[in-house]
């Protein structure tokens, strides 16, 4: 029997890990008392779970049936009015569990909050869209790659792969180089199933030479006319040089008016 | 240099020059070769660089239209994702014939360096390619000359587009 491998991240991972290495971990601090943090962590009152400052950034985790309470509060108490970036992160190997972040920006006091909430496969979230419009796009986005389910969302639409894409592309679970799906997905869009055959599987080898293709590979020594079926072997030709590369026109003109 | 003598003996000693269909409609094909304006990444930037003064693709009969309904070329010159491909496809179907392809780019003849779930793996899966441009981006001078090998190709092609093959006989 084949050897069974988990296919629980089978996204590329780098040829060469040092096994000594040790990740720097980002220190995380406490929240100053009277600084312009503890005043938003006080706003938030019992909605946050665990906050800590990660270089000059509020972190806050919070249960994610109250993300819109805490978004509200955070934009309307606290200033935050921008919400740059919103998306997930795959820990469903590790721990079963989607991560998602919300990244705030106040620009008034030039700080910026980052809103952590974890939930479990299948389950949903709601839609910050009435608070922030850029919410729109990127909930979109996240359902798009992980196919996190967003309640009450105006349009939720894949916004990046086709309509018609199976599969959630940046799940650990998904082959950085696609699935059957993908692989076949503009032969059978284009053509039809059934011409799978006539075009053949992708290549992904870039080195790959076919040996016998006299249309796309030169051979030097061993030239053939172009398309020749080589199935049985090719004649070694000798290799021509020109004789007039190598003449020196900077020391002599003699050589030019011969030429001439 | 090609001798521009009128060969009296096969004229039957008129002073006319004889010809065949064939090398006068590749001659009125190959010198106004029109491509389709159609760029997809970076490589669009070398195509654009091509087309303006500096290199001048004019001079040689070239000029980008807009609509692939005037288009003889179609220069697929960046990446293809996988979601543009049909729309790839149909441009191509739009062309009137006699049509060619110059695939233009790493990317485009093998899907380069993006070896992911959403970039077609070149484009000659889904479009028959006369000629294969190789570079990251290519630079003008290159696509000049791919021009020209295509103009010598179309010089050795029959006028008749059904007598001609393509290379590429997966697809039609």
């Amino acid at each position: 029997m084949r050897k069974y491998v988990p296919k629980d991240n089978v996204q590329g991972k780098s040829y060469y890990t040092d096994r000594y290495w040790v990740a720097p971990r980002v220190p995380r601090m406490e929240v100053e008392a009277g600084s312009h943090f503890a005043d938003a962590v006080k706003a938030l009152g019992k909605l946050v779970k665990e906050s800590y400052i990660e270089i000059g950034q509020l972190v806050v985790h919070i249960d994610p049936t109250q993300n819109v309470e805490v978004m509200r509060i955070l934009k309307e108490t606290c200033g935050y009015t921008q919400c740059s970036e919103q998306s997930a992160v795959d820990y469903l190997a590790q721990d079963g569990e989607f991560e998602l972040f919300y990244q705030l920006l106040n620009i008034t006091e030039a700080k910026r909050v980052r809103v952590h909430c974890r939930i479990k496969k299948g389950e949903a979230i709601e839609s910050t869209t009435p608070l922030f419009k850029s919410s729109n796009f990127a909930e979109r986005e996240m359902f798009d790659m992980f196919g996190i389910k967003v309640n009450n969302h105006p349009f939720l639409k894949r916004i990046l792969m086709p309509d018609d894409w199976e599969g959630h592309p940046l799940l650990k679970t998904y082959p950085m180089i696609g699935d059957e799906f993908a692989s076949w997905y503009e032969v059978d869009k284009i053509f039809g199933k059934e011409y799978r055959d006539v075009i053949g599987p992708e290549n992904r080898d870039p080195s790959r030479i076919d040996r016998y293709d006299t249309k796309r590979f030169s051979r030097v020594g061993y030239e053939v006319p172009f398309d020749a079926d080589i199935s049985s072997g090719e004649k070694e030709q000798a290799i021509e040089y020109s004789e007039t590369v190598l003449v020196d026109y900077t020391t002599s003109s003699k050589q030019l008016d011969e030429r001439r | 240099m090609a001798q521009h003598q009128v060969n009296y003996a096969s004229a039957a000693g008129l002073p006319i020059a004889l010809t065949s269909v064939d090398k006068l409609v590749n001659w009125g094909r190959s010198n106004s070769l029109w491509p389709l304006t159609y760029g997809l990444a970076c490589c669009a930037i070398e195509m654009m660089a091509s087309g303006a003064s500096r290199y001048d693709f004019d001079r040689m009969g070239t000029i980008f239209r807009a609509s692939p309904r005037q288009a003889d070329v179609m220069i697929l010159a960046g990446t293809l994702s996988k979601k543009h491909s049909e729309f790839a496809r149909r441009l191509y179907d739009q062309m009137t014939e006699p049509k060619w392809v110059i695939s233009m780019g790493s990317c485009a003849n093998t899907g380069g360096m993006f070896n992911t779930y959403a970039t077609v793996q070149g484009v000659d899966r889904i479009i028959p390619v006369d000629i294969y441009l190789p570079g990251c981006a290519p630079r003008p001078e290159t696509l000049q000359y791919a021009l020209m090998m295509l103009q010598k190709k179309i010089r050795r092609e029959s006028a008749n587009m059904n007598n001609n093959t393509k290379n590429n006989l997966r697809l039609v």
